[in-house]
Order: C-alpha cells, then sequence, then structure tokens
C-alpha cells in the first residue's frame, strides 16, 4: 500500500506544479443503482455542475446486485474505486463500524442535518457519527385499486388486517382478465423476498433469532408466516411469483395486474404517475397489515450516500453529498420535474411543504409508514438485534439470501413449508455456529 | 528430423506462453490455497492464521456442495447433449445443397456472437416471462396456461438459453467435420442397398466421432465456468446452483474469503478430474 | 458434396432449414424489433410483430443516459488488444509445438487447456487485491493482459492444430533449398498459415468481446466495455423491454456485423483438429 500512497502523492505534487495556474479539477467516481430517483439524479448532474464547476463527476448506475458485488468487494478490499457510494440501512451500520466508511457530521449548515427524519437518521448512525446521508426513504404500505376494490363490493380500512387482505384478495382476483388480488415479492434475495417476509413475520410476532441468537424458523409463529403467504399467493397472486422482485410487480401493477400490492413507499409515485402507469386514477393507500399483535408488517429502508475511507478525493465526494441529499435538492427536482417526483422519506421540511403534501397524495401515508417501523424493537419479542426487515449483523447478506432461496422454492411448489422452515433452521444454526454465536 | 538448431529456438518460442501461464495459474492459485486455510472475513475484519482445514471440510460437508455438483453435472451434461444432437442434425441438414445455404448459415450462427448477458437478459425477460412473455402468449394461443418457466423449470430453462448460445459453435465444426468426409465413399454405399440410417450410423457418425470429442471437449471447459447466465436468471434459486456459482455465493454475497476459497480449490480439483478423462480421450483422437 | 438430387427434396431441406435457421434467430430478430417500439408497445398483449409505429427514442434515452462510445471504445480497444498480444505470444508457441514436436509437446498443451479450468469466482479476490497494489484496477492494461491469458490457451491449441494440417513436407523441402529458419517461416509457413490465424483472430475477438466476468468485476469507469454498459439496463424499474432491446442491439451490434462478414474465415480455421 505504501508504494501506492507514494505514487498517489507524486503524481498530486506533479499534477500541483504542472497545474499551478489552472485551477484544481477533482474527478469523483458515484456509484449508484439503476433505480428511477437515482437515474433522475444522474440526469441532473448539469445543475450540480452549474454550482461546482471544480468537480467532474462520473457515474456508474448499475442493477442492484451487480452493484452491491462490486462495491461490496471493492470496499472489503480498500481499492478505491469509488467516491460516493449508494448503499442501504443495512450496510451502513457494519461498515461504518468497520472504519470504511467517512463520517458526514460535518456537512455544512445548508445541509441542516436536524431536518432529518429521526428513524431514518438513527439507523445511519454509529456512535454518535452520521456515515451515511439519506437520498430517499421508504417503508412499506398496501398500494391497492380503488376500482376494483368497489367492485368487490369491499372497503379498504386505514390499517387492514392480515385476513383482511387474504378475503379482498381472493375477491379481486379474476385470472381470466388477468388480475391477480395481491402481488408480492417472491424472488429470492435478502433485500428482496426476505425484506418482505422478514418485515411480515414481525406482524406475526415471530423473530430471526431469540437473544441468545438462537434461529427461530422453527418456532410457530414463523410457521404462521409462511403458511399464510404461501397460500395467499397460490390463491390470489401472479403466475410466476417467485421470480418477482420490485421491478416486476411494479410493472404488473402499473400494467393494472394486481389488485394490491404490499411493497415500498417510494413505488407511490410511480403507480400514481400517469405517464408510466395505466392505472394512475384510481389508487388507494393504506398501512402495512397486522394480525393485531402489536407491530406491522412494514419495514424502513433509505438508499443513502456514502464516502468511502479509500476515496481520493474525499472533499469534492462531500461536496457532491450535500448538494444531492440536502434540502434544495427536492427544490430542484420539484423545478424541472413537479413536486411527486421529489425523492421521498428522509427530511420532515418535505412532509410540512404544503406543495408536496398536495402534488403528493400518498405523502401522509408514508410518512406514517416510516413512523410506525422501529428498527430497535421490531417485533412483539425482543431480539439482540436492530433491524426491521433485515439482521444489521455481517452474515446476514448471504444467509438471508440462502433462506431466501429456499421460501422461494417453496413458492414456486418445489418443496413444503414445513420442509423449507426446517431447511431454514438448519442452515441458520449451522452458519450461526460457524460465525462463532 | 529437427536439428539440435531448430530444438532450442522452439524452446524458447514456447517459453513466453509457458511461462505467462504458468504464472498466471500458480499466483492466484496459491494465494486462493492460502486464504482457504484462513479465518478470512473481511466484513468481521478476522484474517487469522490458520484454520487448517476447517473450511475445506465445511464446504465438503454442506448439503449445498452435494447439490451444487449434480446441478453442475446435469447443466454440463443436458447443454452437452442438446448442442451435439442438435449439432450433428444441423450440420446434416445445411450440408445438402439448398437455396439461399449462405443466409441460412448466417442465421445459425448468430447466437454464437450474442453476449451472455444480454441472452440472458433476453430470453429471461421477453421469451420466460409468464405475464409479457412471447411464450405466455404463445401458449395463451393455444388455450394452455403459460408456464412460469424459471420457476417451474429452472435447470432446464438456463440450459435452453445456453445450449442456444452454443449450438451454432457445434454446429460449425461438426458442418465442417461432414465436409471433409470422401462423397464416393457415401456414393459407393449407397449403391451398395445402404439405406440413409445405416449410411449416418456406419459411415457419417464414425468420420464425425474426433469432431463431437473436440466439440465435447471444448464447450465443457466454457460450460464449466458458466456463470452470467445463471447471475441474471435465478441468481442461483430453485436448484440452479453450480458449484462456481455456490463459491460465488461464498466469496461475494457471504463474504466469507476463507471458506469460498476453500470451495474454489475444490472445484479446481474437480474440473481438473473431469479435464483429464476429457482430454485422455481427445489426445488420443488426435494422436490418430 | 455436389450430388444431384430431386428438385422435391431440395425444396422439402430448403424449407425445412429456413424455418429452423428462423428460429434461431428469432430471440435477436425479436430484440431488435422491440428496440424501435415504445414501451407499451413492447408489451402489448397480443404481441405486435411489425405493424407498429417506429421510434428511435429508446437510443436516445440509452444515449443520453450512458455514453455508448466511451464503452464502444473500451470494448474494441480490449477485444483487439487481447488479441493482438494473445496473437504475439501464441504464433511462435505453436509453431514450435506443430513443427518441432518434443516428448512433452502434448503435455503441455493439455496442461494449458487446464488452466482455463481455474474458476475465475474462486480466484477472484486474489487477482483483484493484486491489481490494487499494483493500481491497475480499472485499467484497460490489466483487461487485455488477463483476456489473454484466459483465451491464449484456446488460441494456442487452435494455431497448432491448423499448423499440423500443413504438410511437412513443404517444410522439407525448404529446407533442402536451404532456406534458413526465419525465411522458413516467413516465406512458407506465413503464407499457409494465413487462414488459421484469421479464424483464430476472430474466435478470440468474440470470446475476449463478450468476457461478462472480468470485464464487470475489474472496471469501474476508465475501462468499463459494452457488458458494463447492459448491467445498468438490466431490470430497472417500470416498464423496460424497449430500452432493453436497445441497450442489448447496441451491445451486440457491432460484433455480428463483424461476424458475419467475415464467417467465412472464421469457419474456415475453426476445426480444432476435428477433421484430418
Amino acid at each position: 500500500m505504501s508504494r501506492n500512497t507514494v505514487l498517489r502523492a507524486s503524481s498530486a505534487l506533479a499534477l500541483c506544479i504542472v497545474a499551478a495556474s489552472a485551477t484544481a479539477q477533482d474527478t469523483i467516481t458515484i456509484a449508484t443503482v439503476n433505480n428511477g430517483d437515482m437515474i433522475r439524479m444522474q440526469g441532473l448532474t448539469e445543475v450540480f455542475n452549474e454550482a461546482h464547476p471544480d468537480i467532474t463527476v462520473e457515474w456508474v448506475t448499475l442493477e442492484e446486485n451487480v452493484l452491491r458485488q462490486n462495491v461490496t468487494t471493492d470496499i472489503a478490499q480498500g481499492g478505491g474505486q469509488y467516491d460516493v457510494i449508494t448503499i442501504g440501512t443495512y450496510e451502513v451500520p457494519i461498515w461504518g463500524e468497520r472504519g470504511w466508511l467517512l463520517s458526514l457530521n460535518d456537512l455544512g449548515d445548508d445541509y441542516n442535518i436536524d431536518d432529518l427524519l429521526p428513524a431514518i437518521r438513527g439507523g445511519l448512525t454509529v456512535d454518535g457519527n452520521l456515515y451515511a446521508s439519506p437520498f430517499y426513504g421508504e417503508s412499506s404500505m398496501v398500494m391497492y385499486r380503488t376500482d376494483l376494490m368497489e367492485a368487490a363490493g369491499l372497503e379498504m380500512p386505514d390499517a387492514p388486517s392480515w385476513e383482511f387482505i387474504r378475503e379482498a384478495a381472493i375477491a379481486m382476483t379474476d385470472r381470466e382478465a388477468g388480475v391477480y388480488g395481491v402481488c408480492l415479492r417472491g424472488k429470492p434475495g435478502w433485500g428482496e423476498n426476505m425484506a418482505f417476509l422478514t418485515a411480515m413475520s414481525n406482524s406475526f410476532g415471530a423473530r430471526w433469532f431469540d437473544e441468545d441468537w438462537t434461529p427461530q424458523f422453527d418456532s410457530e409463529a414463523w410457521s404462521d408466516t409462511l403458511t399464510f403467504y404461501l397460500d395467499l399467493l397460490e390463491q390470489a397472486g401472479p403466475p410466476g411469483a417467485a421470480n418477482n422482485g420490485f421491478n416486476e410487480n411494479l410493472a404488473l401493477f402499473q400494467q393494472g395486474n394486481c389488485g394490491m400490492w404490499i411493497d415500498a413507499t417510494v413505488a407511490a409515485s410511480f403507480v400514481t404517475n400517469p405517464d408510466d402507469s395505466e392505472v394512475a386514477d384510481s389508487i388507494g393507500f393504506a398501512l402495512a397489515p397486522d394480525n393485531g399483535l402489536g407491530p406491522r408488517g412494514n419495514w424502513l429502508w433509505a438508499w443513502s450516500l456514502a464516502v468511502p475511507a479509500s476515496s481520493d478525493a474525499p472533499e469534492a465526494a462531500m461536496t457532491f453529498i450535500e448538494w444531492a441529499t440536502g434540502p434544495g435538492y427536492a427544490e430542484i427536482v420539484a423545478d424541472r420535474e413537479g413536486w411527486a417526483n421529489v425523492p421521498p422519506g428522509t427530511r420532515t421540511s418535505l412532509y410540512e411543504n404544503p406543495a408536496y403534501l398536495e402534488a403528493a397524495p400518498f405523502a401522509q401515508m408514508t410518512l406514517d409508514s416510516i413512523l410506525s417501523a422501529d428498527p430497535t424493537s421490531p417485533t412483539v419479542d425482543p431480539v439482540p438485534y436492530t433491524g426491521v426487515q433485515f439482521v444489521a449483523i455481517p452474515e446476514f447478506a448471504g444467509l438471508a439470501t440462502e433462506v431466501g432461496q429456499i421460501f422461494s422454492s417453496a413458492l414456486a411448489g418445489q418443496m413444503s413449508a414445513e420442509d423449507a422452515l426446517a431447511q431454514a433452521q438448519d442452515l441458520a444454526t449451522e452458519e450461526m455456529d460457524a460465525a462463532g454465536y | 528430423m529437427a536439428t539440435q538448431h531448430s530444438r532450442s529456438a522452439a524452446r524458447i518460442m514456447m517459453a513466453p506462453a509457458v511461462f505467462l501461464l504458468l504464472v498466471w495459474m500458480l499466483v492466484p492459485l496459491c494465494m486462493t490455497l492460502w486464504f482457504s486455510l484462513l479465518d478470512y472475513r473481511p466484513m468481521r475484519g478476522t484474517f487469522d492464521c490458520c484454520e487448517g482445514f476447517a473450511n475445506y471440510v465445511r464446504f465438503a460437508t454442506s448439503s449445498a456442495f452435494q447439490d451444487a455438483i449434480l446441478t453442475t453435472l446435469i447443466m454440463v451434461g443436458g447443454i452437452l447433449l442438446i448442442t451435439v444432437i442438435g449439432g450433428i442434425f444441423l450440420a446434416l441438414l445445411l450440408d445438402q445443397p439448398i437455396w439461399g445455404q449462405g443466409v441460412v448459415r448466417i442465421l445459425v450462427i448468430a447466437p454464437f456472437f450474442v453476449m451472455p448477458t444480454v441472452a440472458a437478459l433476453v430470453w429471461k425477460n421477453m421469451f420466460m416471462n409468464p405475464v409479457n412473455g412471447l411464450l405466455a402468449h404463445l401458449w395463451e394461443f393455444f388455450g394452455a396456461a403459460p408456464v412460469s418457466w424459471l420457476t417451474e423449470a429452472p435447470l432446464f430453462s438456463i440450459i435452453v438459453i445456453v445450449a442456444w448460445m452454443w449450438l451454432p459453435f457445434a454446429t460449425l465444426i461438426l458442418l465442417t467435420a461432414i465436409q471433409s468426409l470422401d462423397s464416393e465413399q457415401l456414393e459407393a454405399a449407397e449403391m451398395d442397398g445402404a439405406g440413409p440410417l445405416s449410411r449416418f450410423g456406419y459411415i457419417i457418425l464414425p468420420h464425425m466421432a474426433r469432431a463431437i470429442t473436440v466439440v465435447i471437449l471444448i464447450q465443457t471447459i466454457f460450460l464449466l465456468s458458466i456463470f452470467a447466465e445463471i447471475f441474471v436468471t435465478t441468481g442461483g434459486g430453485f436448484g440452479t446452483r453450480t458449484l462456481t456459482y455456490l463459491v460465488y455465493q461464498r466469496v461475494i454475497e457471504s463474504q466469507n474469503v476463507g471458506l469460498g476459497s476453500a470451495g474454489g480449490i475444490l472445484a479446481v480439483i474437480l474440473a481438473n478430474f473431469i479435464a483429464i478423462f476429457l482430454m485422455r480421450i481427445v489426445g488420443k483422437n488426435l494422436d490418430k | 458434396m455436389a450430388r444431384a438430387m430431386p428438385t422435391q427434396r431440395r425444396v422439402a431441406y430448403t424449407a425445412l432449414a429456413w424455418i429452423i435457421a428462423l428460429l434461431i434467430f428469432f430471440p435477436i430478430l425479436w430484440t431488435i424489433l422491440t428496440s424501435f417500439k415504445t414501451e407499451a408497445v413492447a408489451i402489448a398483449d397480443p404481441p405486435v410483430f411489425l405493424n407498429f409505429e417506429w421510434t428511435l427514442e429508446n437510443y436516445r434515452i440509452v444515449q443520453e443516459r450512458s455514453d455508448y462510445m466511451r464503452y464502444l471504445w473500451n470494448s474494441i480497444a480490449i477485444a483487439l488488444g487481447s488479441t493482438a498480444l494473445g496473437l504475439i505470444i501464441a504464433v511462435p508457441a505453436a509453431w514450435s509445438m506443430a513443427f518441432v514436436p518434443g516428448k512433452r509437446t502434448k503435455d503441455i498443451l493439455l496442461w494449458m487447456l487446464s488452466t482455463k479450468m481455474l474458476p475465475a469466482v474462486g480466484v477472484l479476490y486474489p487477482i483483484r487485491l493484486i491489481l490494487i497494489e499494483l493500481g491497475l484496477l480499472d485499467t484497460k492494461f490489466a483487461l487485455i493482459f488477463i483476456l489473454t491469458l484466459i483465451n491464449l490457451p484456446i488460441i494456442v491449441w487452435m494455431l497448432y492444430t491448423y499448423f499440423r494440417e500443413i504438410p511437412g513436407e513443404i517444410l522439407e523441402a525448404a529446407r533442402m533449398d536451404g532456406a534458413g529458419l526465419r525465411a522458413e517461416i516467413l516465406y512458407v509457413l506465413t503464407p499457409m498459415a494465413i487462414p488459421g490465424i484469421a479464424s483464430t483472430v476472430l474466435l478470440n475477438i468474440i470470446l475476449a468481446w463478450n468476457e461478462a466476468f472480468w470485464t464487470l468485476t475489474l472496471t469501474t469507469v476508465n475501462a468499463a466495455p459494452l457488458t458494463a454498459f447492459i448491467a445498468s439496463y438490466s431490470s430497472p424499474e417500470g416498464l423496460f423491454y424497449a430500452k432493453l432491446s436497445a441497450a442489448s442491439t447496441m451491445a451486440i451490434a457491432p460484433i455480428l456485423i463483424m461476424g458475419w462478414f467475415s464467417q467465412k474465415q472464421l469457419v474456415r480455421g475453426l476445426t480444432f483438429g476435428a477433421v484430418k
């Protein structure tokens, strides 16, 4: 490494001498997910450059899984390929603790750190240090078709129960017409079906681990969760549900194939946008379902921007983050694309802005959903971990993806719920033993 | 025959290739071997010597390992079966004096030029999707319920996608082999009253034997390391996790480098078993 | 095989061959067609084949979002670079194996092939660490070098089998005439070897162009080729078939066109010793 540093220092020195009179030009490489809000941010690079002409921005926009693979490997190896990375609430505490991220406590006054929603900010803070700045925050909620609900003779309560969801889903299903009562995530992955199932299991009173870190897939509550989920999708789900993730379900819902969809609140602006959605004018929102046990089946997540410790242009990187996640960004987007397209769920001020509340009929439901999720006490019984739809330990991503593959196989009809849970229990026990718990 | 002079010249000419491949093989292999003996989990900040063979034992005794080997064999075997049989059939057909042979050949070899990622994405979304895919529309047209290919027949679907990409390769090599066949021999057999089937079984097929072994060898080398097609379509779910993919899950998804490296070494050993077996056959054939 | 064939049979064979060829080509054709549709038409039920309003909108969107030319240039540089480097190393090796075979030649050849069995995923960690140490991550140089090494065994083998088919008597004759080693290679061998080399070059370009593991894991911006370009269009939010098709068409078009124009050369040497 030292040779690298020397090399870097000497080349920097050489640059300084050559360009002594010219202004220093920083180049930052930003790795981000190919989600709509991020692509919009990429499109606004010019606006950033008007304010900061001395910073050149290079974009690496990749599909989520490819991005995660590349960013994780790079940061674990200290490769220094990226100056700004897009990561979530799961990675931030783990990577922050490892010392792989730079603290963002010293962003300028304009950034107004106290404006961040406390629940979101808390998830990105380790020992008082903010290690990532939220770009958009989300919980999950029920999005449903008001026309189909009416045709079924039902009325969606603001806070439905799982039993009501089942009843409504079956009533709305009309396979001949290509209408399926409920679309849920089934695609294997810790951020796909396991995000949904873990959040759902909380409302059934299940938990991943007890206080001694013993896996709990052999519990009654998990059995209830998985059985309910499999039954629901079998009776009222779309074909091939085991391969549907967020994006697939979004496409189905926008085309009018789903009666209800329980997923990220951030989808609300997509499904109500008449340019993309055929059903934009008949959509209602409700809180994620519960079972009367207290917790609801909604999660808490924030796609956030962070600066790796290995970055060679940390100051320019922070300047960018301040711009993209500061209060001013919302106005830039609102000016160009309307208030409904502003990245939601990060700042209190947005939910006090009358222009936003008027343009975004889903605003209040989004805020209520975010506020009702509690990462420190996600389920009925006490747990030794934090995280609503994840467990904030390094082993979780690998383990949950494998468990997700098992549950997904059960959804595809390749095994029964009992077998799936038994396999998941064995796998989790083995993995946790090996990890030294 | 060769002089001393040309012999030593030959050695020098061979040296760069041998040397580079030796370095390319040994350096990463030794590092992987070293990692495989450690408790190396970057996310935990561990880089501890020495675990001994604990990683190997853990990798080899997990049920995922046996499943992965079986999946790998089925996948590689299935693709070979389709491409070799399909390739023979296509080669025989293309050998006939058909109109527009040039254009037909261009159409048939096209899939060989397609990136694995693109092929997998196109098949997954535009053909195998159970709601919007073309196959679903086709099934509905005939009054059948659409099949969710990637969840109901995942292994088969991946085999189809990869076989589609490799069929042109097999066809081309087999076609060259057929074209080198002495047509007089065939005509003589025809005059002796041999039917098309026996002509194929006794003359054409034996003549192609060598080409078939070559196709099998080269494809196996590439097929054992299939990655993008699985990554894009099923992500290793639904029983499509090959050995390569299992190693990927351990190293990258779980960031357990020690365990994954042990798996990598095991994969190298197994691959070389298959390779030695195959190359014995081809090596013999090359000597003929 | 210039045998006479009844017209009837010829018609039947032609029809069958065309149907199969079109079926095999259909996925590519469908991708190209879809790239000219709007997102809504791309998922129309029933599917629309030709009678839609053609649009270039998807290409515009893709180009606006990612600088296609940069990815294209990287792909070209990496494919050509690794092919050239591979050839420089492989031609002498294959030549000496074919014409001055020793006791170990066959073993060396088979050993070379066996290096291709190294699973890329297993050695990603060490390779990446080495490149970080050398400061070569995300450089075209590193990628060229690695792809050369990956494809070298195939190149050597392909050239070796081709060279072996060159009859030894010609060399003998040349030697009798007093030609030196250099003259032997330059004036006798090279002209005869050109079809085999051309075919090898083409195959190597195709393999390097389509390599999708190393090119994706070892690059970020400066060396990212078309495989990385396509990774930003797989399953984004919302409807994406048309945009995915446009990006796919842009990624495969150059190699497809090259392949079609040169298919005769490609096929000629693509035997791997399969034919005596």
